[in-house]
């Protein structure tokens, strides 16, 4: 294969210092001193994150989006699975169908969802409640999880099973012992995209979160639009860390580009 | 869960009926009950009516106010779209090129920022793009006037085009995967150069991923939310944020449930013809 | 009686037939090969004497049981997949003993079956290894261990030897072999690969388009194929198209004005037939000196042996000598095929591939 000539590197390192500008950026005015968005030209301080942790509301939204994020990459699992099963394994009448449902909150915008999820807590009065938005957030995060599942029971050699079947294994001790391992990372690579995807979502959850439901997101929204001071940007910074932690162990245990590939 | 291929059973519907229940639940009842309501009568003194009116869609297609946002938010789509495909598709090639451990390690680069919260870029390009940010202190560095940035639609196409650069980079990556990488070596055995090469020879092996990076930026873009929520200010409005400011400021809520379905069908509409493209093309090739 | 029996067993695709009343009797103990080119039909008989697809029509029977429409978990038989089908996520020995954690064995016993089973497989040494850290050879005979430690009562490979390069393949048939005379297990073995099938089993079952059409042990099937395919696809062959006459007590052949005798047939004179002889049954003597002249239009040194291609009066036919450490005649010499009478086959011409000549 051809190497890059010196032309295609610059353009290439344009690209990359464009992509990380904003990133490194909100990295280096996290540590401000100053009361103002400005760079820590005069000295490295930690009174920013200090004042994350001591922001109740921060704290509250940090503490419900993780927990928001957990329940719904969790149930979107046990969603995923027997349907990945049932779409893979079976042919049946309806399943194109069934398929293009779980799939629709990919190609729908999240805006869309929002409002619409609006509408249906307005009808049935779940606005505020944490139980519903969990449902929304579980209808995001499904797919992602729904894919990986797909594409690692297709890789899958189905004479493993038969084996199994044939020495005497039940249905049920085959899914458990022999199914259920072989495609074990699939599962969890869809638990962490669906977690980080459920941690992020902003324009969705914008529109059904109460008060005391507001997630980290929605709340650094709120933040970014009324005040500008360097609190904003320590939030911010130890979200990347987050991003940046779990996008390590995704790359390493499957490999970010497979995972991501075909993600919106 | 494991069966006979043959055996005709009711286990599909066992295994994924919650699931469906759900979604059906969760996506076709909100969506109707949505387009149900953009046909409702609103007044600003009682609220929502019981009566039907096509007024909103009207409202929404002959504003002056209205299509200019729409407009608005076109031109900001096409335009991202545009600048994303033409550093994309070089950036995806280079990528392509590079030998690993860089090239595992500049995919994570140029992908990984997908899973930063877009909340998080958005405020990054606040203070890069604001009147005392970084580019405009290294404008004065090289002697020129600053430049007002933050609350144009520039700002909005710049962060647009970071958001999504990675939806375009990644289709595009995953044709050049595909391609024998001796291809290009045999064109230019053949005596093409390498712009020939990578013009007959390349590209049209990469056109459908670069097409389909396309859609989905455009579509993305054309319903994103933080961004113009947090760079565009209050007076710069896009779609999505129209559809904000209706629901939780005006209250307006069929008018905003009439934007939004516009949203959707536009979206639907460049996905079926997406699709529709990738079935005749595929058909042709196969013959 | 016989031990496992399919009664007039079919399985259909919509119209299309995959396997069409196929019925066979196999005896406690007997090596049995499915032979067939790939589509005949041979895996999917296996995939129902498994449980693994269900017949379309007749029945399955084994040691007086039907077993028809029991669940392949209640079968009890004993099955090597093509790909091994290897549980990736369990070692050597975890592998082998599922099949007895599945029966409710207790403990001890396990352990000591699945250490006989390693032995009996030679592979004892690996019981801890994963299958990814083994060879191909190493993985196949797990998957054989496996399938044979729950003592089934019949043994069923699919293509066991197909994912071996040549050389292991070989070895691994002799292995098979020894194995399977050592515990005795009636065993059916699918493969396309005829040197396979007639080296290591003791009767072949060959299948064409989903119909069994011979049934025989290797020699006689080699010696005695029923049709010009089985002619062809066992072995290779000569066959060259002809109208069968009576000469006297015994028969002959015309050819295009060539008179061939041939053993006796039950054919009616100026019946279209097929005559089938093997290349190595041809004998090469001086011009004139045989029952046909030809020119040797290309000479192959095998090493073991020579092959020729002979333009004849009769059509083209391949000649297979053995190597006896002097150099036989050039291309283009002109030499006499001579052959016994009784090493000619005749078969009915309906059955033979169309346009004849060596196979």
């Amino acid at each position: 294969m051809q190497k890059n000539g010196p032309l295609a590197l610059l353009f290439h390192g344009l690209v990359v210092a464009f992509v990380l500008a904003p990133l490194v950026i909100i990295c280096l005015v996290a540590f401000t001193p100053e009361n103002t968005l400005s760079l820590p030209t005069g000295g490295v301080s930690l009174r920013w994150f200090k004042a994350v942790f001591a922001h109740p509301d921060f704290v509250a939204s940090f503490w419900n989006s993780i927990w928001l994020a957990t329940l719904s990459a969790t149930l979107a699992v046990a969603f995923a699975v027997p349907a990945g099963l049932a779409i893979s394994r079976f042919t049946f009448a309806g399943r194109d169908a069934l398929n293009a449902l779980f799939l629709s909150p990919l190609i729908i915008p999240h805006l869309v969802l929002g409002v619409a999820f609006l509408r249906l807590f307005a009808l049935v009065g779940a606005t505020g409640s944490f139980s519903w938005l969990v449902a929304t957030h579980i209808v995001i995060v499904t797919p992602y999880v729904l894919r990986l599942v797909l594409a690692a029971l297709s890789g899958l050699d189905r004479s493993a099973e038969q084996a199994a079947l044939t020495l005497g294994a039940s249905s049920w001790t085959t899914f458990r012992r022999i199914t259920a391992p072989m495609i074990l990372p699939g599962i969890t690579g869809g638990w962490l995209l669906a977690f980080i995807n459920s941690f992020d979502e902003l324009t969705m959850s914008i529109f059904v979160t109460a008060p005391a439901t507001v997630t980290l997101p929605v709340r650094m929204y709120m933040y970014a639009t009324e005040s500008i001071d360097p609190m904003m940007a320590a939030v911010s910074a130890l979200m990347i860390a987050l991003t940046a932690a779990a996008m390590l162990v995704l790359d390493r245990a499957f490999g970010l580009d497979k995972i991501l590939v075909g993600q919106r | 869960m494991i069966s006979r291929p043959s055996s005709r059973s009711s286990s599909p519907w066992l295994l994924a009926g919650p699931g469906a229940l759900f979604f059906a639940g969760m996506i076709l009842l909100p969506l109707a009950l949505t387009v149900i309501l953009s046909f409702r009568v609103y007044d600003h003194a009682t609220g929502i009516k019981d009566a039907y009116t096509l007024s909103h869609y009207i409202a929404v297609v002959t504003d002056e106010y209205y299509l200019g946002i729409f407009w608005r938010t076109l031109r900001v789509a096409a335009m991202t779209t545009l600048i994303c495909a033409v550093i994309g598709a070089p950036e995806a090639y280079i990528l392509a090129r590079m030998r690993n451990p860089w090239r595992s390690i500049f995919l994570l680069v140029i992908i990984g920022p997908l899973l930063v919260s877009v909340v998080v870029r958005a405020f990054g390009w606040s203070m890069l793009l604001g009147s005392q940010g970084l580019v405009n202190q290294a404008l004065q560095l090289v002697g020129l006037s600053p430049v007002r940035l933050l609350y144009t639609e520039t700002a909005i196409v710049i962060a647009l085009v970071h958001v999504m650069l990675p939806f375009m980079v990644i289709p595009i990556w995953t044709a050049l995967q595909k391609l024998d990488p001796m291809v290009e070596a045999a064109a230019w055995s053949l005596g093409a150069s390498r712009f020939t090469a990578l013009r007959r020879v390349v590209l049209p092996q990469v056109s459908l991923g670069m097409l389909s990076g396309c859609l989905i930026v455009f579509g993305l873009s054309a319903s994103a939310f933080a961004i113009p929520g947090l760079l565009g200010g209050r007076r710069l409005k896009m779609a999505a944020t129209l559809v904000y400011d209706e629901y939780l400021h005006e209250l307006n809520w069929p008018l905003g449930a009439a934007i939004a379905i516009i949203v959707l069908v536009a979206n639907l509409l460049i996905m079926l013809a997406y699709n529709r493209m990738v079935e005749t093309r595929a058909r042709r090739m196969l013959g | 009686m016989a031990f496992l029996a399919l009664e007039r067993v079919s399985k259909h695709y919509g119209a299309m037939a995959a396997v069409d009343d196929a019925a066979l009797t196999i005896e406690k103990g007997e090596f049995v090969s499915l032979l067939g080119p790939s589509g005949c039909g041979k895996t999917t008989t296996l995939q129902m004497i498994a449980g693994l697809v269900e017949p379309s029509a007749g029945r399955i029977v084994l040691d007086g049981r039907d077993i028809t429409n029991e669940k392949p978990n209640r079968r009890g038989l004993g099955v090597v997949f093509q790909s091994y089908a290897l549980f990736p996520h369990m070692t050597v020995a975890e592998n082998v003993t599922f099949g007895l954690e599945m029966r409710r064995v207790p403990r001890s016993e396990r352990i000591e079956r699945v250490r006989e089973m390693l032995a009996l497989v030679q592979l004892s040494v690996f019981a801890d290894r994963y299958p990814r850290e083994m060879s191909g050879g190493q993985r196949q005979r797990v998957a054989i261990a496996r399938a044979l430690v729950i003592a089934p009562p019949v043994l069923l490979l699919d293509e066991p030897l197909s994912n071996l390069d040549a050389k292991l393949r070989e070895e691994m048939q002799f292995e098979l072999r020894r194995i399977q005379r050592k515990v005795g297990t009636t065993t059916i073995m699918v493969t396309h690969d005829q040197a396979e099938a007639l080296s290591i089993s003791d009767r072949v079952v060959v299948m064409e388009q989903g119909r069994m059409t011979q049934v025989d042990a290797p020699y006689r099937l080699y010696e005695q194929p029923s049709n010009a395919f089985i002619a062809s696809f066992v072995g290779k062959t000569n066959l060259i198209a002809g109208v069968w006459r009576r000469d006297g007590m015994a028969g002959a052949v015309d050819i295009g004005g060539i008179r061939l005798e041939a053993p006796s047939a039950d054919f009616p004179a100026g019946t279209p037939v097929t005559l089938s002889i093997r290349p190595e049954k041809i004998l090469l003597r001086k011009a004139g000196e045989g029952q046909l002249d030809g020119r040797i239009a290309s000479r192959f040194f095998l090493g073991s042996q020579w092959l020729f291609t002979l333009e004849t009066p009769i059509g083209t036919i391949t000649v297979s000598i053995p190597n006896q450490g002097e150099e036989p005649p050039a291309e283009g010499a002109t030499v006499g095929l001579d052959w016994s009478p009784a090493s000619l086959r005749v078969i009915a011409s309906a059955m033979a591939h169309p346009g004849g000549g060596t196979a």
